[in-house]
């Protein structure tokens, strides 16, 4: 599974990133997380409020910071 | 797991926290003043009539007052942004030709959820959309320059009519800006890089699914938010502002930046440009210089020139933007800014 972090290094993009780490922990997902800090890589995802985050190529969530438990239940799914 | 925690859990929790809230709110807001009177008059037995007292004074009553406000105000108005987003805005202005998209462009800049570190994404998927250069500017003018945090305070402070002058002026100087660069055809002085983004995806779903609790729970996190972001501007603000209250004579202002001064609105604005602040720290600033007998028109052109020329933004701007474009951006708003600060001191005086 890839899990991106789309921002472009805002103190919001950190706190996805941190949740999002934290998440993948508890739930044991074998996944790579990787941040994506340029601007044109960005804007092709289609998203124009940071932080996004986009897994395995799929924007889930975008413009905010979801709490952990949120955070778990979209990866969730993929696990199954 | 703290008590709020577990109130928050509930339906039942939660309407009984806001309610609490409230009144504890209303409380406050309506016991401030006294508060200070009591102790800086009573407790400290200090002298009412003298300037330090009116500065300390003015300094923790403004303080609370303001914070007071900003809770309500940044709740409201997170709540009903979080209707919109700038995804569903590129979406509603996706195929408009200039003029009308400008208007809309700078109406919908105004109530679209939008923070000065995501303009460069909105730039490059607002014209990779299709959106023309024009129109994404008077959005990405209007959207610092008519600030939802300094309207509401405007309404609680000045009354409707000062704040329907500045949306007014706002809106306008954003289509009109807008409008005029696009009729220069600014598209050469774009960096390339924009026009070759492609959308790898299809874009993202503009309506959330959220509910009334999430919307709820966004506007709580983002007093928290904004309120950490900005307490030191606010208290720089608030501070100058005591300072001048008990300090500055009234004739100082009236007579070398009265409504007759020829650049009275010039230096207000360079002053205000190179201010880092933000639309609620300058407001307690505004509120006391107006008090001392400054212009509106000088005031709406300072606090404009604060909020929407920043140099960070400017700085992040360049990244879509060559240096001409960016010059001309800020040659026309500066304008408009201008034009607005010497319009108004001549209409209101």
């Amino acid at each position: 599974m890839n899990i991106k972090i789309l921002g472009p290094g805002c103190a919001n993009c950190k706190n996805l990133e941190r949740a999002t780490r934290e998440a993948v922990a508890e739930l044991g997902l074998d996944a790579a997380i990787e941040k994506v800090e340029d601007y044109a890589t960005i804007a092709s995802y289609g998203v124009m409020s940071t932080p996004a985050l986009v897994v395995d190529e799929e924007v889930v969530l975008y413009g905010r910071v979801p709490k952990a438990a949120e955070i778990r239940d979209l990866l969730s799914p993929a696990t199954a | 797991m703290s008590l709020l925690d577990r109130l928050l859990e509930t339906r039942r929790g939660r309407g009984l926290t806001l309610v609490t809230a409230t009144a504890v709110w209303f409380g406050v807001y309506f016991l401030n003043e006294h508060l200070w009177d009591w102790v800086l008059y009573d407790g400290f037995g200090m002298d009412p009539e003298a300037r330090l007292t009116g500065t300390i004074h003015f300094f923790f009553y403004d303080s609370i007052k303001i914070a007071l406000l900003l809770v309500i105000i940044i709740f409201v108005v997170t709540y009903l942004r979080s209707y919109m987003s700038v995804e569903r805005t590129r979406a509603l202005l996706g195929g408009k030709r200039e003029g009308v998209g400008n208007v809309m462009a700078a109406g919908l800049g105004v109530v679209t959820p939008f923070c000065s570190c995501s303009a460069v994404p909105a730039f490059i998927g607002f014209v990779s959309a299709g959106v023309p250069i024009g129109v994404t500017l008077s959005f990405l003018v209007a959207s610092p320059m008519v600030n939802e945090i300094a309207i509401g305070m405007l309404l609680t402070l000045f009354g409707v009519k000062i704040t329907a002058i500045y949306v007014g002026a706002g809106l306008i100087i954003a289509i009109l800006a807008g409008w005029i660069l696009g009729r220069m055809g600014v598209q050469k002085w774009v960096e390339p890089f924009v026009f070759e983004t492609k959308l790898r995806c299809k874009p993202v779903d503009p309506s959330r699914a959220l509910t009334f609790d999430d919307r709820v729970t966004m506007g709580i996190e983002e007093v928290g938010t904004v309120l950490r972001k900005i307490w030191p501007y606010l208290l720089v603000g608030i501070g100058l502002g005591a300072l001048i209250h008990g300090w500055v004579p009234t004739e100082f202002f009236t007579t070398y930046a009265g409504a007759g001064s020829t650049f009275g609105v010039l230096i207000a604005i360079g002053i205000g440009i190179p201010l880092y602040s933000n639309a609620a720290g300058v407001m307690p600033l505004v509120q006391v210089l107006f008090e001392k007998g400054l212009p509106m028109g000088t005031l709406l052109a300072f606090m404009m020139a604060v909020v929407a020329l920043s140099l960070p933004e400017m700085i992040l701007l360049r990244r879509v933007l060559k240096p001409q474009l960016l010059a001309a951006y800020v040659a026309v708003v500066g304008t408009g800014i201008v034009i607005v600060g010497y319009l108004f001191n001549f209409l209101l005086a």
